[in-house]
């Protein structure tokens, strides 16, 4: 075979460098920048010089890049393992093959790489979009390897574009008639309980989410994310969107700049802290992939979902990092009493200031204490002072050392994160315990799909002070400075500064679309052996064992292949000649009755045989002369006629007379 | 290249066993007369190598997509491994039903290369890449709007007449991942005229007087109408008549002669046997490029007299099929 085949043609070659750029575009935002213009510098050099006529690349060049991506991919990464530096080394190592690519098996080693590379990129982000527009990149990749069959030389001189568009048709064809046995493969393919090796982990810098700390001098990346966070289907009515706080990770500690977690938050299994609980919610919630641990719950969780833990702080904590998309049942109070007592140790955690940090705020907050005495009065006493002069922007400008100082009496503009931490600094500096919730704050509800999604951009930062009587309540210190945060969101906020893609007529399109998106995760995404067990239940089968789906997948790939075959082996229907068609009827009906023509026999022959053997068969001789003069006597037989004959023929009920007189006769001629 | 070279006797004798026991699988029975019809019975199917290198990384990405329990990315490995695999079908669908209709080859001397035509049929689905193979030379080719051509060439050494043999008719559109393939053995035989002997003595001659009467050119007493033949000039066609018949034909005026060249089986006893034949080859093509005419005197028959295309053809067929051709 010789598959070794010669030089590529400039088409050819243009086609697999387009299939691998394809392979390694989804990637090139993840590489760090250095790495990523690498990869794109090897293939646009590779493809200039090639198009420039340009001879092979010698060894001297290639081996050196062979040695140097994977040290490149060692320095960034650290680590030639695992998703992110695996993906980075084949996207190189796809680049170096084109490169090296000179020869139709070259190229073709090149399309099957690519194919692995651009499934990989699934494994990053797995969305509708993406999906489909990978899985339209394969016909790229089809589309190359038809052009890689070699062509007689008269069908080299085809245009450019209607090869190209041969090409891609095939490609797409393929695809269309593969889908199919596609679906019957992906749904009856056994899952995978368990990983067959090492659990897919970690890659923290891959997604946002929210974190565990709050950083006053940086922005946060989240507020402009629109991706979804979260969907929730309620059991009964939905909470009005200023109720919506969606509880995430608490946060007590500050060192002047930063908000932290403490390390080991005690779990609140055995005490049960929340009493006089009202408006009790139950809702399902699917969380998307964030490779942290934390669950989110509406203000405030009643217990904790399985594989979870509820901490004292009221935050819901999974046992693993969320690595795919979780659903879990969840139950909330929205008017409740928490921690009606405050342990000693707990009321010290949280009026815990840095020292040395923000005199003047500390000096505020004790004139406060010294003007107003009473709690509930100092605890709304900044929220008047940030409605009076304080602007809510996504864009702030940077805050010095000490932050909350710079922020209260400087700058004046910041958003939610600005705000909780300047006011729980205030409380405490007051001495009233408070700290900082992070979660997300409202949330857009799909009417048509009959959910709500959070997205990213509506993560929120609000504070809680622990009052006496009361125990933690809830204050968000964003609302008293812009209302329509807490009632429409982050961006309907930030108005001025918000971007025309923020446009509100787009931004309600990206939600009416979500309830897509919605689909996909629960009918593609979700998709695991869990679900796949229950296939069966229809037809039976109660739990499907993986030799019951393999069954099934062997059964339903066969009955497809037997259609694909038939399509494939059918007899193309040849239009024939009508009155030919209407005699070999003829002849059959005669053979049924016992009086079968004999190979050798003509029309007239026949006819003769016929009338030696019976009477009765005057109609069938007319017939057959009629034949002889429509076959015979035009060189065209006038289509009525023959439409004429057909109908004689169709409506001749014949005896089975012939049968007795055929075997006698049969005997003579013996 | 060592492990192939290795493996190559192996596959041969396995090849050469598959060939006697099983003549049906392989299509080495007898040659069959054209035409002859690609069907099912006679198509066979493998997977390429690289069609299995292909699997093996289709295999790699299902695990890899498995493992990671991404739907999605088993949804994409899915579609492109049934998208590769059904191409097995339109692979089928490319040469099922592909006719040889017909062959025809162009007589040439022994040592030139041999021409064969080819002309194949197909229902009006155009079928693509189709590729030819005879005797270690591969040619591509199209069916587009239910006929195709292919002219395949071959070496020849010995006069008489060549047989093509077994021609390997296969393909592997659309996406080289399938090898579809159909034996043929065709019923056919192509005429190789003798090598010609380089610097051979010039035509034997009568006499003196028959050369003068030959440089006149053509005669001037009218013969028969021929064929036109793109060497003729333009004024000896014969307009009226090739109005009549649709093809342009040629008035051929005979020139009267005292006598024609004779080309003796005997005037060449000196030379070993194959050589005669090469030298009389050699004389018969000069003597149609002179324009004489002339008798081809051989031991078993007498070809002439004559001139023109048919009796040099007859002449070199005679010679061609000499005891000791080819067969």
């Amino acid at each position: 075979m010789s598959t070794s085949a010669p030089v590529l043609t400039t088409p050819q070659f243009v086609l697999t460098a387009a299939s691998v750029s394809a392979a390694v575009l989804p990637h090139l935002a993840r590489m760090p920048k250095m790495f990523a213009l690498l990869v794109v510098v090897l293939l646009a050099w590779r493809l200039l010089q090639r198009l420039r006529g340009g001879s092979k690349i010698p060894v001297w060049i290639k081996l050196p890049l062979v040695v140097l991506i994977p040290v490149l991919v060692i320095v960034y990464y650290g680590n030639i393992f695992g998703r992110e530096p695996g993906t980075a080394l084949a996207c190189a190592m796809l680049a170096l093959k084109l490169v090296e690519t000179e020869t139709r098996r070259d190229a073709r080693a090149a399309i099957t790489f690519a194919s692995f590379v651009l499934m990989s990129a699934l494994l990053f982000n797995s969305g509708l979009v993406v999906t489909l527009m990978l899985c339209a990149a394969l016909s790229l990749l089809l589309a190359t390897l038809h052009e890689l069959e070699p062509r007689p030389e008269t069908a080299k001189w085809q245009t450019w574009r209607k090869q190209l568009g041969d090409g891609l048709r095939t490609g797409a064809f393929a695809l269309f008639a593969g889908v199919p046995l596609c679906l019957c493969a992906f749904i009856f393919l056994p899952r995978l309980a368990a990983p067959l090796w090492g659990a897919p982990t970690d890659d923290r810098s891959a997604r946002t989410g929210l974190g565990d700390e709050m950083d006053m001098t940086k922005m946060q990346d989240l507020l402009v994310d629109d991706s979804p966070a979260f969907r929730v289907t309620f059991a009964d009515a939905v909470p009005e969107p200023a109720q919506r706080y969606w509880r995430g990770p608490v946060l007590t500690r500050f060192d002047g700049t930063v908000w932290t977690r403490p390390r080991f938050v005690p779990n609140a299994v055995r005490t049960n802290t929340v009493t006089s609980v009202a408006n009790v919610v139950d809702y399902e919630v699917t969380l998307e992939p964030s490779s942290r641990r934390w669950l989110l719950a509406l203000d405030v969780p009643l217990e904790a979902p399985d594989n979870a833990a509820r901490g004292t702080d009221m935050s819901l904590v999974a046992t693993k990092p969320i690595d795919q998309l979780l659903r879990y049942q969840a139950r909330s109070a929205l008017r409740y009493q928490l921690d009606a007592e405050l342990p000693p140790q707990e009321r010290e955690r949280n009026l815990m200031l840095p020292p040395g940090f923000d005199p003047r705020a500390r000096a505020l907050a004790s004139q406060w204490r010294r003007d107003l005495g009473d709690d509930e009065a100092i605890a709304r006493a900044p929220l008047a002072m940030f409605r009076k002069d304080f602007f809510y922007t996504l864009a702030p400008p940077a805050l010095g050392r000490d932050s909350v100082d710079d922020f209260l009496f400087e700058t004046r503009q910041g958003f939610c994160q600005h705000f909780a931490s300047s006011y729980t600094v205030l409380m405490r500096a007051a001495g009233i315990p408070a700290r900082v919730v992070t979660g997300y704050q409202g949330g857009y509800y799909n009417k048509l799909g009959k959910y709500l999604v959070a997205r990213q951009s509506d993560a929120h930062a609000w504070s809680e002070v622990w009052l006496k009587g009361r125990g933690w309540v809830r204050v968000d210190p964003t609302g008293a400075v812009s209302p329509q945060r807490v009632q429409l969101g982050a961006q309907a906020a930030a108005g001025a500064s918000a971007q025309w893609y923020q446009s509100d007529w787009l931004v309600g399109l990206r939600n009416q679309f979500d309830l897509v998106n919605r689909g996909w995760n629960s009918l593609v995404v979700q998709f695991n052996e869990l679900r796949q067990q229950s296939l069966l239940t229809p037809f039976g089968i109660a739990k499907a064992e993986y030799y019951d789906l393999v069954g099934v997948l062997i059964g339903t790939s066969s009955f497809l292949l037997a259609v694909y075959s038939w399509w494939v082996l059918r007899r193309p229907r040849e239009p024939g000649d009508a009155l030919d068609a209407a005699y070999a009827r003829l002849c059959r009906k005669l053979a049924r009755s016992g009086a079968g023509r004999a190979p050798h026999e003509g029309p007239r022959t026949y006819a003769r045989r016929i009338g030696a053997m019976a009477d009765t068969s005057g109609s069938v001789q007319q017939l057959l002369e009629h034949y002889v003069n429509l076959r015979y006597a035009h060189a065209l037989a006038p289509s009525a006629a023959v439409r004429q004959f057909v109908v004689a023929v169709r409506s001749l009920r014949l005896p089975r007379v012939f049968a007795k007189v055929n075997v006698l006769d049969q005997a003579a001629t013996r | 290249m060592t492990l192939s070279s290795a493996v190559a006797p192996w596959r041969s004798r396995l090849l050469a066993v598959a060939e006697r026991r099983l003549p049906a699988l392989t299509r080495l029975k007898q040659p069959e007369a054209l035409p002859i019809r690609l069907h099912r019975h006679r198509i066979y199917v493998l997977p390429t190598r690289f069609g299995l290198m292909f699997s093996a990384v289709l295999f790699v990405m299902l695990m890899g997509a498995l493992n990671y329990n991404n739907n999605p990315a088993l949804l994409l490995t899915c579609l492109l491994g049934a998208a590769s695999y059904q191409s097995v079908f339109q692979a089928f669908r490319c040469i099922n039903g592909v006719q040889l209709v017909s062959m025809r080859g162009r007589p040439c001397h022994a040592g030139e290369p041999l021409f064969i035509d080819l002309s194949l049929r197909a229902d009006g689905r155009p079928r693509r890449s189709l590729r030819l193979r005879v005797a270690d030379q591969e040619t591509v080719f199209d069916i587009d709007g239910g006929d195709g051509h292919v002219r395949i060439s071959a070496p020849t050494a010995l006069r008489g007449w060549y047989r093509v043999g077994r021609i390997r008719l296969y393909s592997e559109f659309p996406f080289g991942l399938f090898q579809v393939w159909s034996w043929v053995n065709p019923d056919f035989a192509a005429l190789v005229y003798p090598r010609i002997e380089i610097g051979a003595p010039p035509l034997p001659r009568a006499d003196d007087a028959a050369a003068e009467v030959a440089t006149k050119r053509s005669g001037d007493e009218f013969a028969m109408l021929r064929d036109y033949h793109p060497s003729d000039p333009r004024r000896s066609i014969a307009w009226k008549a090739s109005a009549r018949h649709d093809t342009l034909l040629v008035k051929e005026f005979e020139q009267r002669r005292g006598q024609d060249v004779a080309l003796e089986w005997s005037a060449t006893a000196a030379l070993p046997y194959e050589a005669r034949i090469s030298r009389l080859a050699a004389w018969v093509d000069a003597a149609d490029a002179a324009q004489l005419r002339y008798v081809l005197h051989l031991p078993d028959q007498t070809v002439g007299p004559g001139l023109g295309p048919d009796h040099r053809h007859a002449c070199l067929r005679a010679l061609a099929l000499q005891p000791g051709a080819a067969t």
